[in-house]
């Protein structure tokens, strides 16, 4: 039992690692692990959760608002900066960097560039997932 | 999107660039832009025309004189003519009324022949100009034979045959000898003759025949004829009865050409005009009387004379021409010529210059132009220098945070001090990047200086743990001085005081690689009067007979402190016009010298030119960029300062420069901002400290680090001198005038030794030390430290054994750093105090947080969450809000909040409109009359009884537009997004900066700064 949990932790901090070393995550992340303390002990885990849920939100919202013709720029955009808090808050860094490319476009109204970033930005949602607490 | 942003920005520059190349020229032309060679042509043939009329103009004059010289001329010419012919024809009178008195009146005749012609003969003086003078009488035909008889001839014609057959003859019977083959010749026989012989006796007077050739010479001449009547006639007389009574005529051949000769030869001029002579009786056919027909003269000008003769049916006149044509004006045609040429000259001048003017202002559109273009590519450069400035900005803000983080954990003192150094220089990057962005401030002129109180010796402290690391790996002393007179708190410009000195000695690390690099701060006023005895610092003047250079590290210096009378030379006196000035101003006087490679002579000129290095190796050797002097420079005029510097090629350079700071009103540091000023702690104070250094400048750094934490210094040059001076403490014990002198100096608690001396003292200073050491009283007997630039293990293992303790106090010296160490070896410092001195960090936060109520409104739940847990940590309590409206209802007065997070961008209604209405509705509460909101414990309720709720933006974006708003809508300061310890840390400090926690009414008041 407690050699599975060595292991675990063992694999978690392997994947940590990896998804620094990647890029996925920042050092706003380790801010967040530095928050987390005996008063406070699921405050990361809390956080991410929160995170996931508002981003599957705000995907629904953002597939919805890709789909009108033609495309509320603005509304895009103040979704967008949402989410880029949101990621930025919590590290996700590769994320974070796509939502200012998708803003990038917003704001010089580029329909096709819009539609080309979505798809990574939910790709690169993915890898945070398995992140088990 | 750098690139991206980069891109946009060219955009920019190139529309600003066409924009500016579409302002046309500003000037008005004055001359022609084109055809020159038109207007000059143009103004050579009008002024080719004004030269014409000159010409003219004057000439006028000149022929007028001329004409008038011709009218007079010939007048006079005829008058004389006329004169003499007058006499002449009275002469011819004479001879008439002669005749007819001696022939006729008397009978018999008086006059013969001979009498006639010896008569005439005598008197033909008289009538010069009378070729000869004859008599002819009036013969009828009747008579002819009678007469014949007498005469014994017979009357001939002109042809000189026999008369033919006539009704009257007028045979010639007296003559004078010079025409005595006129006699008998009849006068009626030749045409003119008989017509002047007609007329004369039909009038009774002298008249003329038109001009003929004479018999004789074959001159023109004219005849004159007179009539002779036989008695004297009634004074009215019919034509008829004068016709009968005539007797004879007498007659002369005037000989005119002759006659005309004669007259012009005895005039002066006479080669210089033609005169000619006509008969006009009949004006359409003028009959020439004398000149010849061909010598025309000069036609231009002619001058007619009337001549009388005496006959009035005959006219005549003389023609006077010119013989040459008038020269030319020379006057007239040099003037208008020159003038002409003048003109000429002027309008090539004009044409020439006209062309050149042309061209220079085509030059000149074509530069401003390039002007313009430059300055777009200048706008553009700073865009991209403020876009790269801020891509690395936020690995930096990564860098600094892990750096944050490591501090807060279990350090040693000598790991803390590093990784607070990496800090300070990770701070200093992001500082020189914004002073890369200042450098086109100050090309723009935009840079504006601040004005607040700072610590000028915690500013210098931090500039030299910025190189420190550096200076320790090269081996190089790196020291810092300020005088005691110099205030603690000035007023001005930390951040640009800051950087002239990293500048300064940056380069001076840069470019040393042994020796020392000593910064100095003096009051000009002082450094001047006190130049001598402030170097060699009370006492330490036989620092000169120790070291041969009195320097820091004890080699030579460029210019070591004594330079201020070369200083003086180059800056001038009148360079510190504040001197005799009130003591508002404080006139520093900054030295950072170095032991380096120096300036070349050749390129000391250029030092201060902007990325110009001493030459091209220099780069690459050193690296760097070259600007950095520029800037300074430029910033040091900026504090109304002047920069200059003394270098000696191999030997080192010495930098200078003055600066002025307003005194601080201010004695306390309690509103400075906590980066300007470092707390220093007090436990230290009556420490008594004796310092052991051979090299009395060191030594005098040494004492300033332990004097400004309030120890007692005394410092002498061996170790030897410090135990002697042991060893006569107790032998003056018992003197009582030192015994208060005594009591008060008795034992040094410290004992600071630099390495060098103890390393030269070791084998008899050790010793002694040691053997000391169990002599003296054991209780409180002084701790000793070893000062060292750089330190190896064996060494360190050598001075534990000797007796010092394990902290090695390292260089440079910095008085928090030295404080650090000596709390490390005293252990007076507890736990919490030393992190508050050490980090400004967590534990302070926590201390200041703690118990604080904290609205925290973000519409993002992530971040809201993020915000309040960071805030949790430190043990805040915290609460949250989503959008504006619930955070506007939660603050509604009264409320127990002590600050407000607020992010800037929500959706219905943002930060800035939610501060604005917060501000609003506290300002009309602070109207209302003290109430019972006076009596809310905890609230934002300040001492002064007004309502003010610090409000702290918190955004993603730091730039300066948006910080500006937020002071607009009433906010206090900022944090950027993501939160970070540190930024936290700042915004927060000035809130509740030396307020426990406990004392919760008391936290606003220093709000009213403004400042974050």
């Amino acid at each position: 039992m407690e050699r599975n949990q060595m292991q675990m932790h063992r694999q978690i901090a392997t994947i940590r690692k990896s998804l620094f070393d990647q890029g996925y995550l920042d050092e706003q992340f380790v801010q967040l692990e530095e928050l987390q303390d005996n008063s406070n002990p699921n405050f990361v885990e809390e956080v991410v959760t929160l995170f996931y849920r508002d981003s599957a939100r705000f995907l629904y919202n953002l597939d919805q608002a890709l789909e009108k013709r033609p495309l509320d720029f603005s509304r895009l955009d103040s979704l967008m900066h949402q989410f880029k808090g949101s990621s930025s808050s919590i590290g996700a860094k590769k994320v974070k960097i796509e939502c200012t490319h998708f803003r990038d476009y917003c704001n010089a109204r580029n329909t096709e560039g819009c539609q080309d970033k979505l798809g990574p930005s939910r790709r690169h949602a993915g890898p945070d997932k398995s992140f088990g607490f | 999107m750098g690139v991206k942003m980069q891109g946009h920005h060219h955009l920019v520059a190139v529309s600003l660039n066409e924009q500016q190349l579409g302002i046309k020229r500003k000037y008005t032309s004055y001359i022609p832009r084109r055809n020159q060679s038109k207007y000059l042509a143009l103004w050579i043939i009008a002024f080719g025309f004004v030269a014409m009329n000159v010409y003219k103009c004057i000439d006028a004059g000149h022929q007028e004189r001329i004409e008038e010289g011709l009218v007079s001329m010939c007048d006079q010419r005829a008058r004389m003519l006329q004169d003499r012919f007058r006499v002449s024809v009275n002469h011819v009178h004479a001879l008439a009324v002669l005749v007819s008195t001696f022939h006729y009146y008397k009978n018999p005749s008086v006059i013969d022949q001979e009498t006639f012609a010896e008569y005439t003969a005598r008197t033909a003086f008289e009538r010069p100009l009378l070729s000869g003078v004859a008599y002819a009488q009036r013969v009828m035909n009747s008579e002819r034979e009678e007469f014949e008889k007498q005469h014994e001839g017979i009357i001939r014609t002109m042809a000189k045959e026999p008369s033919p057959h006539r009704d009257e003859y007028a045979p010639v019977i007296f003559a004078q000898e010079t025409v005595s083959y006129l006699h008998l010749l009849d006068m009626m026989s030749g045409e003119e003759d008989r017509e002047n012989i007609l007329r004369a006796r039909a009038t009774g007077k002298a008249v003329l025949t038109s001009p003929f050739k004479l018999l004789g010479s074959n001159h023109l001449g004219v005849v004159l004829t007179f009539p002779v009547y036989k008695s004297k006639l009634p004074p009215k007389v019919s034509v008829r009865e004068r016709i009968e009574a005539t007797a004879g005529y007498l007659g002369g051949a005037f000989d005119v050409e002759s006659l005309v000769e004669n007259l012009l030869g005895q005039l002066a001029e006479n080669q210089e005009i033609v005169v000619k002579v006509y008969d006009v009786t009949n004006p359409s056919n003028p009959l020439i009387t004398y000149g010849r027909q061909t010598q025309e003269g000069d036609l231009s000008h002619t001058r007619v004379s009337m001549l009388d003769f005496g006959d009035p049916y005959r006219k005549h006149q003389m023609t006077c021409r010119y013989l040459r044509k008038a020269p030319i004006s020379w006057t007239a045609f040099t003037t208008a010529s020159l003038g002409y040429v003048i003109v000429l000259l002027a309008g090539y001048m004009f044409y020439t210059g006209a062309i050149h003017i042309v061209q220079v202002e085509d030059d000149f559109d074509t530069m401003q132009q390039l002007k313009v273009r430059a300055e777009a590519a200048d706008v553009a450069k700073s865009q991209f220098l403020a876009t790269v400035s801020h891509e690395i900005r936020t690995p930096m803000n990564g860098i600094l945070g892990m750096l944050a983080l490591l501090l807060d954990t279990e350090l040693s003192s000598t790991q803390r001090d590093y990784a607070q150094t990496a800090q300070a220089c990770g701070r200093a990057l992001i500082t020189l990047i914004n002073e890369v962005l200042d450098r086109a401030k100050i090309e723009a002129g935009k840079l504006e200086l601040e004005s607040v109180p700072f610590d000028l010796r915690s500013i210098l402290d931090d500039v030299l743990s910025l190189f420190s690391e550096k200076s320790r790996h090269k081996g190089i002393e790196l020291a810092v001085l300020v005088s005691d007179k110099v205030p603690r708190i000035v007023m001005g410009d930390p951040g640009r005081f800051r950087q002239v000195i990293t500048n300064l000695v940056g380069n001076s690390v840069k470019f040393t690689e042994h020796g020392h690099i000593f910064v100095q701060v003096h009051h000009a006023e002082h450094s001047e009067a006190d130049a001598k005895s402030e170097t060699f610092m009370n006492g330490i003047s036989e620092g000169r007979a120790i070291s041969r250079f009195r320097t820091l590290s004890g080699r030579e210096a460029a210019d070591d402190r004594n330079s201020w009378d070369t200083f003086k030379h180059l800056v001038g006196e009148d360079e510190y016009p504040f001197r005799a000035a009130t003591a508002e101003k404080v006139d520093l006087l900054v030295s950072v010298e170095d032991t380096g490679i120096g300036i070349p002579i050749h390129a000391q000129e250029l030092v201060f030119m902007p990325f110009m290095q001493a030459d091209s190796s220099t780069s690459r050797h050193y690296g760097g960029t070259g600007i950095g002097l520029s800037i300074s420079k430029c910033l040091v005029e900026l504090m109304g300062g002047r920069i200059s510097f003394v270098s000696r090629p191999k030997i080192g350079s010495t930098f200078f420069f003055t600066v002025a700071f307003n005194r601080s009103e201010k004695s306390t540091v309690s509103d400075l901002k906590k980066s300007l000023y470092e707390d220093l702690p007090n436990a230290f104070t009556g420490l008594k400290v004796t310092v052991v250094d051979s090299k009395p400048v060191r030594a005098a750094v040494t004492r300033y680090h332990l004097q400004r934490l309030g120890m007692v210094v005394k410092i002498v040059n061996s170790i030897q001198m410090a135990i002697s001076m042991r060893f006569m403490l107790v032998l003056l014990f018992s003197l009582p005038s030192t015994l208060v002198e005594l009591q008060q100096d008795r034992q040094p608690d410290l004992l600071l030794v630099e390495k060098d001396t103890w390393l030269s003292n070791e084998d008899t200073g050790n010793i002694r030390l040691s053997d000391h050491r169990p002599i003296g009283h054991t209780s409180n007997s002084p701790k000793m430290i070893l000062l060292a630039t750089n330190i190896t293990s064996p060494e360190f293992d050598k001075a534990k054994a000797t007796g010092f303790s394990d902290t090695v106090i390292m260089k440079p010296l910095r008085a928090s750093m030295v404080a650090a160490c000596l709390q490390q070896v005293l252990e007076t410092g507890n736990q919490a105090k030393q992190g508050r001195l050490m980090a400004k960090g967590s534990l302070y936060l926590r201390s200041v947080l703690s118990g604080k109520k904290i609205l925290v409104v973000d519409d993002n739940r992530v971040n809201r969450r993020v915000a309040a847990g960071a805030l949790k940590k430190f043990g805040a309590t915290v609460e949250c809000a989503d959008s504006g409206k619930t955070a506007l209802a939660l603050l509604h007065l009264p409320h127990t909040f002590d600050a407000c997070f607020m992010d800037i961008q929500m959706p219905e209604m943002d930060g800035f409109e939610v501060t604005r209405r917060v501000r609003m509705m506290e300002s009309n509460a602070n109207q209302e009359p003290m109430s019972e909101t006076m009596t809310i414990e905890g609230s934002a309720f300040t001492r002064t009884g007004e309502w003010h709720l610090p409000i702290l933006a918190m955004t993603a974006d730091v730039i300066h537009a948006t910080f500006d708003e937020c002071r607009k809508s009433g906010m206090d300061g900022y944090v950027s997004k993501p939160f970070e310890e540190e930024t936290l840390y700042q915004a927060v400090a000035k809130f509740f900066e030396s307020n426990p926690p406990s004392d919760r009414s008391f936290k606003t008041t220093t709000s009213k700064n403004g400042e974050p």
